[in-house]
């Protein structure tokens, strides 16, 4: 038995619906019957068949507070309809403003949330949540005993997006107003100028930690990244150091990857990394540390200095590409 | 300007974390200050000295009255601790924290509340706008510089593609990422001075909170199991002696990357 009503917060920049909360529609197709899918801000025609075609069958487009952050405008919006609809369950993408909305959301209606979940299986009428615990290291099945509507955050790249077209109703509400989380304004958007495919989307990355040693040697990765036509990724602690921007961070707190080839170049796999990446389908992993985590998921382990490996397999490279 | 950061205090890091019988996670050993809670604790230390007066007061909510992680704030510099302390709230998820923490917080009045994006443990992530959301206060997550500018508070947020200004008026809950300032280590005279610093501690009646609210029963979620993620086997390991670059370059051209 499934469910009846499912609502997913699905989020759209420059006029895209973004890969994960397509696939979250695509599970909630899966496992409800009637799936509303929730825009905050303008969303074209292009949206609306966007998620149709993957099964949704309502849309509630959510305008008038355009420069408040769209995470507590979805919550506002979603807790004033949730008694009227009464959804059994609302699905959030694990992203900066799916984390904000199920948050507030959570507080305003008095129900818990399960967070980092990576699989979700129906069960008489609910869902059992497999949810990350401990860096993903291990899973743990949990269910709600609160009473709908239950909220889960749900990692990207957790279900395949599938095409399953449904017809479907849009409604456009003005947000009204949703209290001190209004007064929140952005004024400036910046975006941080990158070549080359998307880390998230790209079929190769490269990553770079600790191990090279030094911020002005992550060009290795990105020359050999640019080489493979793949992207460049980072581990949290070079990060923090300021040698890459957030963008680039792969792991619990940044991007989740599931490229063909992850190579990892000087990191030691932390459990907080390893969970972004360890859903590569081939993993290469360079490392000095023989006994680094790292080597017990890759399929070829390189023990050896980054600094001196990685500039031979760009040469390498580049004479095998001429 | 008056502070409030929340600190969670958590089984050491270093050592393996594991799960007690009832499927939460083992405290029973020494428990130390999330280091991604060190990031909030000198921003609110460098905003009350950037404003020329004010208090950085830590709130934490632990087992056994357990306090060597607000001695450490209180070592770099804050000026007051609030511990919750209370057997009711073994097994509490992260809104019924949160519930603790804002009728903790919400005692006294706050400009600003400051916490980590997310603890190092459990990493939910929600419980900061919980926090906000229960106090009725605005809140900026993901803070990579904060300022503030006469009542008003500014921040770079990190977003997708790069980052937004976004400004907010107080008092607010601002969740600040690793990197967004250096923290301090406590000095000698810190960790000395930080034995005789203030440190309240509550029960749970103290802020009015019974306890089908909070712990087990007021989490209303179970876990049924929990077992091992799908190993990955680990495949070839080579030392590299010069030439280990080929086996690099032969595995991409097997699985067809170059």
């Amino acid at each position: 038995m499934g469910l009846s009503k499912i609502w997913v917060l699905a989020e759209v920049a420059g006029g895209k619906v973004s890969a994960a909360s397509l696939e979250l529609v695509s599970a909630a197709a899966r496992f409800g019957d009637e799936v509303t899918a929730f825009v905050v801000g303008e969303a074209g025609g292009g949206v609306e068949s966007s998620l149709a075609g993957f099964g949704a069958s309502r849309l509630v487009v959510i305008t008038g507070l355009d420069s408040c952050l769209p995470g507590s405008v979805a919550a506002a919006v979603m807790a004033a309809r949730a008694a009227g609809d009464q959804p059994e369950a609302i699905f959030f993408p694990a992203s900066y403003e799916g984390r904000d909305a199920a948050g507030r959301l959570s507080a305003k209606l008095d129900r818990p949330v399960i967070t980092n979940v990576v699989n979700l299986n129906p069960d008489n009428g609910s869902l059992v949540a497999e949810h990350a615990i401990f860096g993903g290291s291990q899973i743990a099945l949990s269910r709600f005993t609160a009473g709908a509507p239950a909220i889960f955050v749900v990692r990207p790249k957790s279900f395949a997006a599938e095409e399953n077209p449904r017809s479907i109703t849009t409604e456009t509400v003005a947000a009204g107003d949703i209290g001190a989380a209004g007064a929140v304004k952005v004024v400036a958007s910046h975006v941080e100028e990158r070549t080359g495919p998307k880390l998230d989307e790209a079929t190769v990355v490269v990553a770079g930690g600790r191990g090279l040693g030094q911020a002005d040697k992550f060009a290795l990765i990105e020359e050999l990244a640019g080489l493979l036509g793949g992207a460049a990724g980072a581990t949290r602690a070079i990060v923090d150091a300021g040698w890459v921007p957030y963008a680039y961070q792969v792991g619990q707190t940044g991007k989740t990857v599931k490229p063909n080839v992850y190579i990892a170049c000087g990191i030691s796999g932390a459990t907080q990394h390893m969970v972004g990446m360890k859903g590569a389908k081939n993993i290469i992993a360079i490392n000095k540390d023989a006994d680094a985590p790292i080597f017990s998921i890759a399929d070829l382990g390189i023990v050896g200095d980054v600094q001196k490996v990685l500039p031979a397999v760009i040469e390498a490279v580049k004479v095998r590409k001429g | 300007m008056k502070i409030a950061v929340c600190v969670k205090q958590i089984p050491d890091p270093a050592s393996p974390q594991k799960l007690d019988a009832s499927y939460n996670l083992a405290r029973d050993g020494k428990l130390i200050m999330d280091e991604s809670d060190s990031y909030g604790v000198e921003m609110a230390l460098q905003l009350v000295d950037a404003s020329g007066s004010g208090e950085v007061v830590v709130f934490s909510m632990a087992p056994r009255s357990e306090m060597s992680g607000i001695r450490n704030a209180l070592a770099m510099g804050a000026h007051r601790g609030v511990l919750v302390s209370d057997d009711a709230l073994a097994g509490s998820d992260a809104l019924s924290t949160a519930k603790v923490l804002a009728k903790a917080i919400g005692r006294e009045p706050f400009d600003l509340v400051i916490a980590g994006t997310e603890s190092s443990d459990g990493y939910t992530g929600t419980l900061p706008v919980q926090v906000a959301e229960l106090l009725g206060f605005a809140s900026v997550t993901f803070a990579k510089k904060v300022q503030v500018d006469g009542g008003s508070l500014k921040v770079e947020r990190q977003t997708e593609a790069g980052y937004d200004e976004v400004v907010s008026p107080l008092p607010a809950v601002v969740t600040v990422t690793a990197g967004v300032v250096e923290p301090r280590y406590p000095s000698f005279k810190g960790i000395m001075g930080a034995k005789s610093k203030p440190v309240e501690t509550l029960g749970i009646g103290d802020l009015g909170l019974t306890a089908a609210e909070v712990g087990k029963t007021g989490a209303r979620e179970e876990i049924s199991e929990v077992r091992e993620a799908e190993a990955r086997a680990a495949g070839t390991v080579v030392v590299d002696e010069g030439d280990a670059f080929n086996k690099v370059v032969e595995y991409l051209e097997q699985i067809k990357v170059i």
